[in-house]
């Protein structure tokens, strides 16, 4: 009895560690923001950091599986969602960001990018697909759907991809950062492929 | 910020005024950014420069080698050529800058570059000219008056400042070397030295250094075109292209070359980097055009920073970044969607 509430409590705790975690970049960023540490350019800089960290939240959220075949971490697989509404949040920060700091909700500007650049239209098609799983990510969608939620969520591989070339569209002459994101996801989704064809 | 401005200011929204409080915390960040600055550099906090610019008493000034400071100190305002615009802070000027040889952040040179040693600098002449030769900066400097030039600077990033440079212009030097008639283009050379540049070492990155830029000898010898040794009444920062940096106002920054060491004149078109590195996204030219967009983004606006971020500071941007009347002649029947 004495065990099992302290495993709950150490549940707990572990639940509200990984939450804020989780929220720890965002909270540097407006400390940053408050203090006036963003540089020159605050604008560019906080769309770029929530572009980032959104990546990371997305790959982590693929890297679920993996970590429990490999590592053993069952324990991960309960953050699972947590990881992914995350990316998704930090995603619709950086693009209200996008379209705050740096366009200042110019329709005739913002009309422009999210339809004619390339790495834009990417990055929102991305965002699109991730707004299903993000909307039928509770318990209740979850049971109502039944097979279909698994299919359904499927689609973050090609979300991943997308943005993965919306990241890779940015480079000017650094790619290093690219470069290591693209041999994480590769990893991360060939060793899906490799489950698939093995069941 | 009425306290940057330059003569003829704009009326000051109260938004736009830093706290207090703010700027104090500001300049701990840049003091633990030049923790690592050469003391000889960081001059004395209290007198104004030169030309009348008031610095913030706890940044860094640059004074440059001994040499070059009465020189910046006698240096007169050209306000025929100067934009009466706001001036981009002081501060920003030194911390945002694109300078891949110290990093490809834009707070990566201010980080990077202050040991970087620019006196003595030697600028090599080379190619079609009767004087080429090795010379010693000072020595290329010497008959040289300077003047203070305010110009706006637009990247090819969408973003631009309004700075206030010390230098004189590239057609008085070029002058001086004699080109020979067979000189069709200038190309210079940004100083290759791995060890003191952290940005040449790395393995991940697409310009091939040294860094090189060329213009047309018609748009070297615009009146318009700087050679600047100095910032803001100042000698240059090193993050800002110390000791002596090309300034083309009328076009796309990255033309604007740092730290120079070599000057060749020739004949056919040189390569220049960020042509070789993406020659579909940038030109030969690179003229400031709101008409032809980058390939990746839109070239029609521009973010003048400092930005405030609720209300970003966007402008249209000018066909020669505002300077078509001086400059649009040199280009004249020119496609120049083609010639970008």
């Amino acid at each position: 009895m004495v065990l099992t509430v302290s495993a709950e409590r150490m549940g707990l705790l572990r639940w509200w560690l990984f939450f804020l975690l989780l929220l720890l970049p965002l909270g540097v960023l407006v400390e940053g923001l408050l203090t006036d540490n963003l540089g020159a350019d605050p604008a560019m800089y906080i769309v770029k950091e929530l572009g980032f960290w959104a990546i990371c939240w997305l790959w982590l959220t693929l890297g679920v599986t993996p970590a429990r075949k490999f590592l053993g971490w069952r324990w991960l697989t309960r953050y699972r969602r947590m990881l992914g509404l995350y990316a998704f949040f930090y995603a619709v920060l950086h693009l209200l960001a996008f379209a705050t700091f740096l366009l200042g909700w110019r329709w005739d500007i913002l009309m422009t990018e999210l339809t004619k650049r390339p790495y834009i239209v990417v990055g929102l098609l991305a965002l699109l697909l991730l707004l299903p799983l993000a909307i039928t990510s509770t318990h209740g969608m979850r049971r109502r759907l039944g097979k279909r939620w698994k299919k359904l969520h499927t689609l973050i591989y090609p979300a991943s991809l997308l943005v993965l070339l919306h990241f890779i569209w940015q480079i000017r002459s650094d790619f290093l950062q690219q470069l290591i994101f693209a041999i994480l996801l590769a990893i991360l989704l060939g060793y899906q492929l490799y489950l698939k064809r093995r069941s | 910020m009425d306290r940057y401005s330059s003569g003829k200011s704009q009326p000051i929204k109260s938004s736009e005024i830093t706290p207090e409080s703010v700027y104090r915390d500001r300049r701990r960040f840049m003091q633990a950014a030049l923790s690592v600055a050469a003391i000889p550099m960081v001059g004395l906090p209290s007198l104004a420069g030169a030309a009348g610019y008031d610095i913030p008493a706890d940044l860094p000034r640059y004074k440059g080698p001994q040499w070059l400071q009465p020189k910046l100190a006698d240096a007169v305002r050209n306000t025929e050529l100067s934009s009466s615009e706001t001036l981009a802070p002081y501060y920003h000027a030194i911390t945002h800058n694109n300078f891949y040889e110290f990093g490809s952040d834009k707070r990566d040179p201010v980080r990077n570059a202050q040991k970087f040693v620019t006196d003595p600098w030697k600028v090599e002449i080379s190619g079609e000219v009767a004087k080429p030769g090795n010379y010693n900066l000072e020595d290329i400097l010497a008959p040289h008056t300077l003047e203070d030039r305010i110009y706006r600077l637009r990247c090819v990033e969408a973003w631009s400042m309004v700075i206030p440079w010390s230098g004189f212009s590239l057609a008085d030097l070029i002058r001086r070397f004699e080109p020979t008639s067979k000189a069709k283009y200038v190309q210079f050379t940004t100083l290759l030295d791995k060890e003191q540049m952290p940005g040449q070492r790395g393995f991940f990155g697409t310009i091939k250094w040294p860094y090189v830029e060329a213009l047309r000898m018609d748009e070297a010898m615009h009146p318009l075109t700087l050679m600047a040794v100095g910032l803001y009444g100042n000698a240059l920062p090193p993050q800002n292209g110390a000791p002596l940096r090309l300034v083309v106002p009328w076009k796309y920054g990255f033309k604007s070359i740092k730290s120079i060491v070599r000057i060749h004149f020739s004949e056919t078109m040189p390569s220049t980097s960020w042509n070789i590195t993406a020659p579909d996204e940038y030109g030969f030219y690179a003229n400031v055009n709101p008409a032809v967009d980058h390939p990746r983004w839109s070239q029609a606006t521009e973010r003048r920073l400092p930005s405030s971020l609720l209300t970003p500071n966007i402008i249209d941007t000018l066909p020669f970044n505002g300077y078509a009347g001086q400059v649009a002649h040199l280009y004249k029947g020119m496609d120049l969607t083609r010639w970008f």
